[in-house]
């Protein structure tokens, strides 16, 4: 009795503090997708991580750096690419499909180059630095996407909705030179053409891949940059677990040594 | 430590020749195992063990993160994420650390919640209590630095906001502000120095906490603890060693509230934070809302509750700084409010108004959020200041027990014959 309404009480003063702070402030309700990786057990399908980062590669990288992953991490433990029984199938997976990027380097005398790109390696960024991205993007600034997912409030959802928002801009709407018109970004004018503009636009190689329509690459990408804001997240869930079950019977054992204890005392 | 007289006999001669050399087994059994405490206390009073537990955990992981952090505006976002995916385990530790600042304050709420819901402060606690205070306002001081570290959105504009409250003296002397403001950011903006500075502070402070939390816990062991019936004990019927009967208790408590803890770890580890920390802190851009953690919340509410900004920093900062004279403001002879029909009511409402507070502090300061700022400002003074003395002279309190077992038994003679609980 006293413990139920202690607990209720601790929920309550959470709920009642946190909520508010965290209320999304977009203005338009975001399209939801059902995610593999929404809820306590949901896990990354990694075959559509793998198609993800194949529309990342195709579309996305030509503006968009993702500084924070590397791509010895498509094939990590972690990683989409990943095959537990031989590890080095899955690197030479990773190996063939960066073939032909080159990053940029310094040779023995000191002069830059550029060389192939290697698993350990950071994803290559398409700009030299923020001027350059800004120039090439009519004064818009790329931002970098390895935390995206976890750097905008709704989260993929709201990836995904900003991925197919585009559309006509209503008649009474001044655009901005170069600007395109999307349902769900704050303002409504993004600086950002819309990247995925056609069915097939990528094309999805591995057998029983879906058909590459707009919307299936855009949760497609979604995914793949999910799983690159929070590489650890099916660890976590796991991890959670038994440390849930774990603390359940400690609980339950100090529970039982508690009322033992107390047994003999009136209080 | 203890102001009792010693329970301990040393029974071997090992033991018998470290007791006249330094009695650690004696302090230990005087204020740990064999300390008299009162057989009544119940769950809310299990959250001072649950704050020396989160004191803990913040030392250990956050000693860990400091061994990859790296305090500089250039490289701490990017440490961040260094953290997060190269680090072994590095995700499970500041995900620990980051909800265990959150897990910390709402113990700290409750535990202090309860010690106005009591009487906790009243004599012979009054020292007792003002430490606890002392460590609140560390606590606050320490969670404001660390959440600057990561050199995040928000992170960034909520020191610009915090650290420009002093600007407010400017309007007392010309310059006084702007120039506490410059030695406090060791810049005329917060950049690299503030970083580096915050960092080195955030590492500090959680050992003064610590040193005060001893002070603490000495302060409560002279008196000894209060009790949900607030009176003093009379005897030995009235107690229990506190080991076994506390610690199992204690123990139980603090595997529920680690069960709580590890829900946030690892089901929802970015729900209490805000998704513009995720973005790196770019001077240049300022976010739509500028929002603190939610423990700041009712603070920013009042801060933004009056127009004018010394006001509301003074405000805010008073806030704080009435808790220290709650010893002295309250004038019932009474301490537990479960005794104190009339003032339990006020309680109640005080805690609405904490709640209310809160929420106004997520929003826009203005229309009805503004209203409610205002109302619960207005009430959170009134409350200390006004009805805590006044209700205290006025009331006429419900008959105490004569002692604490007579209401133990009183309480489970009406709860006919049933094991205890
Ligand atoms: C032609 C260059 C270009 C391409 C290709 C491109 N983007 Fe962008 N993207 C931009 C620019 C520029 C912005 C900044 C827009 C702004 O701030 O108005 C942006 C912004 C974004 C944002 C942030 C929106 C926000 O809320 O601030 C996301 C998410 C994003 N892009 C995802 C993608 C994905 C996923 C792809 C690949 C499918 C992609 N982009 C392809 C140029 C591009
Ligand atoms: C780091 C933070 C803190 C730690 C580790 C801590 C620890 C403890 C412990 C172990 C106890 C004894 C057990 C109990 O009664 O729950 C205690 C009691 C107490 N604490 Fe704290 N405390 C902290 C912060 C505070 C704060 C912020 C306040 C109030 C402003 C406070 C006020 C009190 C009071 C009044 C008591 C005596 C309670 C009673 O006997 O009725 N404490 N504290």
């Amino acid at each position: 009795m006293k413990i139920r309404s202690m607990l209720a009480t601790a929920g309550l003063l959470l709920a009642a503090l946190a909520a508010p702070a965290l209320a999304s402030e977009s203005e338009v309700a975001l399209k939801t997708a059902e995610w593999s990786f929404d809820g306590p057990f949901g896990t990354y399908d990694a075959a559509q991580i793998r198609r993800g980062f194949q529309v990342y590669k195709d579309v996305c990288a030509a503006c968009h750096s993702l500084k924070y992953v590397s791509y010895r991490n498509l094939s990590g433990p972690q990683g989409p690419f990943h095959t537990p029984a031989d590890p080095k199938l899955g690197e030479d997976a990773v190996k063939a499909l960066i073939d032909g990027i080159e990053v940029p380097d310094l040779d023995d005398a000191g002069e830059p180059i550029t060389r192939q790109a290697r698993l350990s390696d950071p994803f290559r960024s398409p700009f030299a630095n923020e001027k350059a991205a800004r120039a090439a993007n009519n004064g818009a600034n790329p931002p970098d996407l390895s935390v995206m997912v976890k750097a905008r409030a709704g989260g993929a959802d709201y990836l995904y909705s900003i991925l197919t928002g585009y559309e006509e801009a209503p008649g009474d709407v001044v655009m901005q030179p170069g600007m395109s018109y999307n349902r769900f970004f704050a303002g409504h004018q993004i600086g950002m053409p819309q990247p995925i503009v056609s069915d097939d636009q990528v094309t999805y190689t591995e057998p029983g891949a879906p058909k590459a329509s707009v919307d299936q690459m855009a949760r497609d990408v979604t995914a793949f940059l999910a799983w690159a804001s929070e590489p650890h997240m099916e660890e976590r869930k796991r991890m959670g677990l038994s440390v849930l079950l774990f603390l359940a019977f400690l609980a339950a054992l100090l529970y039982l040594s508690y009322q033992r204890i107390w047994a003999d005392v009136e209080h | 430590m203890s102001g009792g007289h010693s329970t301990y006999t040393p029974t071997n001669g090992f033991t018998k020749w470290l007791d006249s050399r330094l009695p650690l087994i004696r302090v230990m059994n005087d204020n740990v195992t064999n300390f008299p405490t009162p057989k009544n206390l119940n769950y809310w009073y299990t959250f001072g063990a649950i704050l020396t537990f989160c004191l803990a955990v913040q030392l250990v992981t956050g000693i860990v993160l400091a061994m990859h952090y790296v305090a500089s505006a250039d490289k701490a976002f990017a440490s961040i994420e260094y953290i997060m995916r190269d680090v072994n385990y590095g995700w499970l530790i500041r995900y620990v650390h980051m909800n265990g600042a959150s897990m910390f304050f709402l113990a700290v709420y409750v535990h202090m919640f309860r010690g106005l819901y009591y009487g906790s402060y009243k004599a012979p606690r009054e020292i007792l209590w003002i430490l606890g205070v002392i460590i609140y306002f560390l606590m606050m001081a320490t969670a404001f630095l660390g959440y600057t570290l990561p050199w995040g959105q928000m992170s960034f504009w909520g020191a610009t906001v915090i650290t420009n409250f002093f600007s407010a003296f400017d309007q007392v002397i010309p310059g006084l502000g702007s120039g506490v403001l410059e030695w406090l950011r060791g810049d005329f903006a917060v950049d690299d120095a503030a970083v580096k500075r915050f960092f080195a502070l955030h590492y500090l402070l959680p050992f003064v906490i610590a040193g005060v939390v001893f002070l603490h816990i000495w302060a409560l062991h002279v008196p000894g603890n209060n009790n949900p019936t607030g009176i003093d004990v009379k005897g030995p019927q009235d107690t229990v060693p506190f080991h076994p009967y506390y610690t199992v208790k204690d123990g139980f408590a603090t595997a529920i509230f680690m069960m709580l803890f590890a829900v946030f770890v690892f089901y929802a580890p970015n729900y209490l934070g805000h998704p513009d920390n995720y973005v790196e802190a770019n001077p240049l851009v300022t976010p739509a809302h500028i929002v603190p953690e939610w423990y700041f919340l009712p603070f920013y509410a009042i801060l933004r509750a009056v127009p004018d900004k010394l006001t509301g920093v003074l405000l805010m900062f008073g806030a704080i700084g009435v808790l220290f004279f709650v010893p002295w403001l309250d004038w019932s002879k009474v301490r537990s409010a479960s005794y104190r029909p009339v003032f339990r009511q006020f309680f109640v409402l005080f805690v609405i108004a904490c709640l209310a507070l809160g929420w106004a502090g997520a929003q826009p300061a203005e229309g009805a959020a503004l209203l409610i700022a205002q109302v619960g400002t207005f009430y959170y003074f009134i409350f200390f200041i006004f009805i805590m003395p006044v209700v205290g002279l006025w009331e006429t309190p419900r008959k105490l027990p004569e002692s604490i077992a007579k209401a133990v038994l009183a309480k489970n003679g009406h709860a006919a014959v049933q094991p205890a609980q």
